[in-house]
């Protein structure tokens, strides 16, 4: 049996992965992924991601929790999962001195069912690279390579950790059409990353990890809109906060004034902004640097890193910040 | 970049996998790798067939016939104790630890190859040149110093292969202890420095005093050396020759067990 009666490629349930030196990095986590999706985990650095994905790819057994892939244990049963697995670690390894041809006819002959070399370099553009020693690759090129080897057995399940890394614009793009290519092919994809954008164009549903944990998770539209959309601008000279309407009325669910800026949250943005510009209108005056943003993947992933931090104890939100969670 | 979706019932593809053809297709990029590490390459294939002209010189300064040995009988078994240690055990600690770095084992560990054929396919090329380097010798201490036609060949046999095995073994163990490939340069030395003088290949243990020839005994290549030279004397009894086989098998047994238990297969961080 593949995938149970609801179509789960993946199963993840209880997972938790403690190191040798006491880290727990994943943290109690559950997920399902179906056939033919692709599911992202997103998050920063140190959330997790990569723990979790080495689990899901047999490369050691977690430390409590039940993962099925295929419907089967990936490191006790790894003979019946592995041959239909396709797998891209967060970094290289690749010996640098064999060529992109060398290195594609090793690969070949240690997956089954291997897809002609010619075939797989020339789908992630390395057509031309082929007698190129791998040292001498660019970094965004040796992403590519270690797609193309992923991809040499025609996997049902691929794994990309962090598959854009490095890549440029139109790498990556050319990345995101090649996943979901697959993906429409009836490719299951499951595939980490710390780029916001790349989560929202590429994953049909998604996780967000902190902590080892899962913050949030769905399709990108149904996490987003767990966020509540913002407006922010300045009071006007001789205006306090009192003097606004009464924001409840105007749907406003929280609020916070910084100084002059004033920053609402609310889950009806246009009612709440239609009463904020009419109040203004008939009051004559001009919101200074008014700023009305929907609920965006950005919002809830700062969300989460800002919850957390207040759980910390009022300790700081820089350490997962939009410097690390790059658009 | 062209997006062609995947076509499942395509035409031309490969076959099943299984572990001869992969250890086939990783040696065969080991090999070619050798072939382009030209310090490597020298170090396993010249440094064996240049060494043994060293203990020859050397021999022609003992007492051989009183313990029944002929230059022959000195230099060859010395000279397959260089091949096992510099083309084998050596060069395979710096191929484990190169791969290991570069993250290639890692990466080789996501497929479909298990483990113990990572680590045998990698190891392959090394042994091929270790067992052909030995064949050679053979054939160069029979025309050059008069070697006669071995009276037990099958102990030369025996202790030859357990001696490829085990040192392709005990390199995995080293390199387990080896961070880096510099760190690689150095910590094959004492294994190659005790064998060299502890284990009858420079200086015979048959003229060593009996306590310290006893010791020496339980070194690891000395059963390999001991086998090969009684392969060409004639002269070891069975219980002596069982000895040396249950020394080297244990050693062997040993090896496998350190891998297992502490091989590392990615860098520490």
């Amino acid at each position: 049996m593949d995938a149970n009666e609801h179509g789960h490629v993946i199963e993840v349930t209880g997972l938790r992965r403690v190191y040798g030196g006491g880290f727990e990095a994943v943290r109690g986590i559950g997920f399902t992924v179906r056939r033919g999706e692709i599911f992202a985990l997103l998050g920063t650095n140190g959330a997790g991601k990569t723990s979790t994905v080495e689990l899901l790819e047999g490369l050691a057994p977690p430390t409590a929790g039940r993962i099925r892939v295929l419907g089967h244990d990936p490191y006790t049963e790894r003979a019946a999962v592995r041959p239909r697995t396709g797998v891209m670690l967060q970094e290289g390894g690749f010996p640098s001195e064999l060529t992109v041809a060398e290195t594609a006819r090793m690969w070949a002959g240690c997956v089954s069912g291997a897809r002609p070399v010619a075939e797989v370099l020339d789908l992630v553009g390395l057509g031309a690279k082929t007698g190129t020693r791998v040292k001498q690759l660019s970094g965004g090129q040796r992403r590519r390579l270690d797609l193309a080897m992923a991809l040499l057995g025609s996997p049902e399940v691929l794994f990309l950790d962090e598959p854009t890394t490095g890549l440029d614009a139109e790498g990556r793009r050319d990345t995101w059409e090649l996943v979901r290519a697959l993906r429409d092919s009836g490719t299951t994809v499951l595939l980490t990353t710390h780029y916001l954008e790349e989560a929202e164009n590429l994953a049909d549903r998604l996780a967000i990890m902190h902590e080892g944990r899962i913050a949030a998770t769905g399709t990108p539209d149904e996490v987003t809109a767990a966020q509540p959309s913002r407006i922010s601008f300045e009071l006007p000279e001789g205006y306090f906060a009192g003097d606004l309407p009464p924001l409840a009325g105007l749907g406003v669910s929280g609020h916070d004034i910084d100084g002059r800026t004033v920053r609402l949250r609310t889950r009806e943005l246009q009612r709440t902004a239609t009463g904020l510009l009419m109040w203004a209108a008939s009051a004559e005056v001009e919101l200074r640097r008014l700023d009305v943003r929907p609920a965006s993947l950005e919002e809830a992933f700062l969300g989460i890193a800002r919850r957390a931090a207040e759980e910390a104890g009022g300790g700081s939100a820089a350490d997962l910040s939009t410097k690390e969670c790059v658009r | 970049m062209t997006v062609t979706t995947e076509d499942r019932t395509g035409a031309a593809r490969g076959p099943a996998s299984t572990p001869l053809r992969r250890m086939t297709a990783l040696a065969r990029a080991e090999l070619t790798l050798l072939g382009r590490a030209k310090g490597t390459l020298f170090a396993a294939v010249f440094v064996p067939l240049v060494l043994p002209l060293s203990v020859r010189s050397a021999a022609e300064e003992m007492d051989l016939a009183g313990a029944g040995l002929t230059p022959g009988t000195v230099v060859l078994p010395a000279a397959v104790g260089f091949s096992l240690l510099f083309a084998v055990y050596s060069a395979l600690v710096g191929v484990f630890v190169v791969r290991r770095e570069e993250l290639v084992l890692k990466r080789l560990r996501t497929g479909e190859l298990r483990d113990a054929e990572i680590l045998g396919g990698s190891a392959l090329p090394a042994v091929v040149i270790g067992l052909a380097q030995c064949l050679l010798l053979t054939a160069g201490c029979t025309l050059l110093l008069d070697l006669p036609a071995p009276p037990a060949p099958h102990l030369a046999v025996l202790g030859l292969l357990l001696g490829l095995v085990m040192c392709a073994a005990l390199a995995a163990v080293t390199a387990a202890f080896t961070r880096t490939g510099e760190s690689a340069q150095v910590t094959p030395m004492p294994l190659m420095m005790v064998s060299v003088i502890g284990s009858g290949m420079f200086v015979p243990l048959e003229l060593l005093p009996d306590k310290l020839a006893s010791v020496c005994e339980l070194l690891p290549l000395t059963p390999v050396v001991a086998l090969v030279r009684g392969g060409w004397t004639g002269d070891l009894s069975a219980g002596e020759a069982l000895g040396a086989l249950a020394t080297a098998v244990a050693w062997t047994v040993l090896a496998v067990f350190a891998v297992r238990r502490w091989f590392r297969w990615e860098p520490r961080r």
